[in-house]
């Protein structure tokens, strides 16, 4: 196909995907969250279940007057969303519905996207600081720290992840979890990752990404307590609404990063190769699907983490423990 | 046509395009519904609705800056670590798998020796 026209249409899918990704996900935590609390959540927009709730939320953020505090330096206030969104989008490049549904399956596939995605720092260091307030300068410097922090242990799980299976592209991830790795009475046995031995490297890799995202229990930078909202004090309208929409991107973002390394990807067991390319999509959305579900039970039944805790989750235990595991999954590949 | 590298930058860069884009077109939408009626007390500085004390760009703690660093040290060392990770195999390969391991884990075990002196000096103690 010419490479373009192949282009432009990646390009929609994808900016398609995630735009309603993110509604979806937004609805889904509205009504998860009520649900566990028991409450009903959003029950009247769009005639049944109040599924049109994060739309009429769209809507009315547009109609709102984008305000910027006196003081502001209005370059960089403006500049910030557009950073976060940005990275955000970028990371899908490289992420694999299928063998051939990727954007570009680029040789540096995850280094790309831890790259990438830690750009996001600077654009909530940007809105922290250009707000010219001070809930909003502590909480772009508390997010900066934290996500820094959880930053390493997030990069040193997937390393453990790249020494098993050789290579940092994701479609080359996914090839060497459908591998056969034993065989039973003549049956081929392929296992993802999280079952060859890398549980450690999913948990670390898991609460790092909670961690990234700002969620409860890692949202210090934008505790309402505390800080009123964080670095986004300042933000109204459309601006904010571009940051929360970008917080959801990264959420499915890093639940497809998960579901790749992890859980196998697009592959599933008994489908056939000639189907993968129709099925994977299919395969792939349900493994997001419950990732972003185990996210949103994390958030609604978990206090916060103290500032000085989180740190020390971080530099204490995840660090180290992710630096041992990147140790013990080489001896395992390498003596044995 | 276009060959794979610069395939792969061109993609990259129109994805980052797209982000804008997307930020773009919703604050151009928004310039175009919103209404715009500035002056009076909402520009001023959320601070619990009382007049903000002083400016918006305080001083902050040093220890930020400390933790920046830490970072950059563990960064780096998460690059080397990568193509460590992807060179393994050859090595195996070659028989020499044995000592690229034990060339890694004294990089390790040096950088974790950094990390300890760091919490030892009390950088992560907050009071």
């Amino acid at each position: 196909m010419n490479f373009w026209l192949e282009l432009i249409i990646k390009l929609v899918a994808i900016l398609g995907f995630v735009l309603t990704g993110a509604l979806v996900v937004i609805y889904a935590e509205l009504k998860a969250g009520s649900h566990m609390q028991g409450r009903i959540g959003p029950y009247y927009a769009g005639v049944r279940w109040g599924w049109a709730q994060p739309l009429a939320d769209g809507l009315k953020f547009l109609q709102k007057e984008d305000l910027s505090p006196t003081g502001a330096d209005r370059t960089i206030y403006g500049l910030a969303p557009y950073v976060v969104m940005m990275s955000t989008i970028a990371v899908f490049v490289v992420i694999p519905f299928g063998p051939d549904m990727v954007g570009r399956d680029l040789d540096l596939g995850i280094y790309f996207i831890l790259a990438i995605s830690s750009l996001s720092v600077l654009g909530i260091l940007m809105a922290g600081w250009s707000s010219a307030n001070k809930y909003s300068l502590m909480g772009g410097l508390r997010a900066a720290a934290q996500l820094i922090a959880y930053e390493l242990p997030l990069v040193l799980a997937a390393a453990a992840v790249v020494v098993q299976a050789g290579t940092m592209s994701m479609n080359g991830i996914v090839l060497a979890q459908s591998e056969t790795w034993f065989t039973v009475a003549g049956i081929d046995v392929a296992m993802p990752f999280l079952l060859k031995g890398q549980i450690i490297s999913f948990i670390i890799f898991m609460i790092a990404v909670v961690a990234e995202l700002s969620r409860i229990p890692f949202d210090m930078p934008i505790a309402e307590s505390e800080l009123t909202m964080g670095y986004l004090t300042e933000y109204s309208g459309i601006r904010f609404t571009m940051f929360f929409l970008g917080e959801y991107a990264s959420m499915i973002a890093f639940s497809a990063i998960a579901a790749t390394l992890f859980l196998g990807g697009y592959a599933a067991p008994g489908v056939p190769d000639g189907l993968a390319n129709l099925v994977g999509p299919g395969v792939m959305l349900l493994k997001i699907a419950l990732l972003v579900f185990v996210i949103i039970w994390i958030r609604w039944t978990w206090p916060r983490l103290r500032e000085d805790q989180l740190q020390r989750l971080a530099w204490f235990w995840l660090i180290p423990i992710a630096l041992a595991n990147i140790a013990v999954v080489a001896i395992f590949k390498v003596v044995f | 046509m276009l060959n794979q590298y610069y395939g792969d930058y061109l993609t990259v860069a129109l994805f980052i395009a797209v982000g804008a884009i997307l930020v773009g077109g919703a604050v151009g939408a928004s310039k175009l519904l919103a209404p715009k009626n500035p002056g009076g007390f909402k520009d001023v500085a959320y601070e619990s609705g009382i007049e903000p004390v002083g400016g918006g760009w305080n001083q902050s703690h040093i220890r930020y800056y400390i933790f920046a660093l830490m970072f950059l040290i563990f960064d780096v060392e998460a690059v080397f670590i990568f193509p460590w990770a992807i060179t393994l195999d050859a090595f195996q390969a070659a028989g020499r798998g044995v000592f690229i391991l034990v060339e890694m884990f004294l990089f390790i075990l040096i950088l974790l020796s950094g990390l300890l002196y760091a919490i030892r000096k009390g950088v992560l103690k907050w009071e």
